[in-house]
């Protein structure tokens, strides 16, 4: 590399780099690594992607680039401070998936102010929502994460999580739908909502 | 899904329920992502499924992202980006 593009890339990566922190450092502690194992695993990544810099073939791809290399710094991590590596089971090709939240608060035939959907979200707590994407499988986790924290796009995860778009698109469904689940789940526990919420002149 | 008089593309409830989480993250092409417009500017409920799905999203990133992080990290990184190239 000439010098003068040396020093034109070292700058542009400082910069992208600097931009993308606080995505890096939040998807290190969702991938399961916590503390200063987080820090530096954002450290080692952003390390090795300087290195393999002459690998990213063009720059708009740098985000799902750099992640997938934060995703494989944690991992090693994760195995190194868990003697025995955790299996997680996927979903078979089954129809889970399917748990929504709208279906179980609409009411079609209410009048127009009310809207228990609505009221729903906004009696949420950041906790329930933390926790609820935290109680996901880590592989619909971080697919969710990315997308709907980080705002990555399907390409970008895809390769961030060296999958299929297809199997992003599975994932997130799954990961959304097991989400809402949890949701409910904690609104019923909190009293929120009753386990049934139908019209509320159910026979007891 | 039927077409109407100028020949576009309808489509019902289910295909718009099918297509919603792709709507909402922006990943329809300009086609798919006009009938779904279409669709739900005529069907309320679709309408109001997708504005909750829609908020629940906006409420997980509010909640969940966040552009701080510690000091002393952030100094780290920096020394670290700066002494790259050198
Ligand atoms: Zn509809």
């Amino acid at each position: 590399m000439v010098e003068s593009e040396m020093d034109r890339s070292a700058e542009w990566f400082q910069e992208e780099v600097m931009e993308l922190l606080p995505d890096l450092l939040g998807a290190a502690r969702s991938m399961g690594t916590t503390g200063a194992d987080s820090e530096d695993a954002v450290a080692e990544a952003v390390a090795l992607a300087w290195e393999r810099l002459d690998d990213l073939r063009e720059k708009v791809r740098f985000r799902g680039w750099i992640f997938r290399i934060l995703r494989n710094c944690c991992l090693g991590r994760i195995r190194k401070a868990r003697s025995r590596p955790e299996t997680v089971s996927l979903d078979k090709e089954g129809n889970e998936g399917s748990f929504s939240l709208f279906e179980r608060l609409h009411q079609p035939f209410l009048l127009w102010w009310s809207n228990p959907e609505m009221t729903f979200l906004d009696a949420l707590l950041e906790d329930d929502i933390r926790q609820a994407l935290e109680s996901l499988p880590e592989e619909y986790r971080t697919v969710v994460l990315l997308a709907d924290v980080h705002e990555f796009r399907y390409a970008e995860i895809a390769e961030a999580l060296d999958i299929p778009i297809g199997t992003v698109r599975s994932r997130l469904a799954r990961g959304r739908s097991r989400m809402q689940e949890a949701l409910w789940r904690h609104a019923v526990d909190r009293g929120l909502r009753k386990p049934r919420s139908t019209s509320g002149n159910n026979p007891t | 899904m039927t077409r109407n008089r100028r020949g576009r593309e309808q489509i019902d409830c289910e295909e718009a329920v099918r297509r919603l989480a792709e709507y909402l993250d922006r990943e329809l092409s300009q086609a798919s992502r006009a009938e779904m417009e279409v669709h739900l500017q005529r069907c309320r409920d679709c309408f109001s499924r997708a504005e909750f799905e829609r908020r629940l999203k906006a409420r997980i990133r509010e909640n969940l992202h966040t552009d701080q992080v510690p000091q002393a990290f952030h100094e780290r990184m920096k020394t670290l980006v700066e002494g790259l190239g050198e």
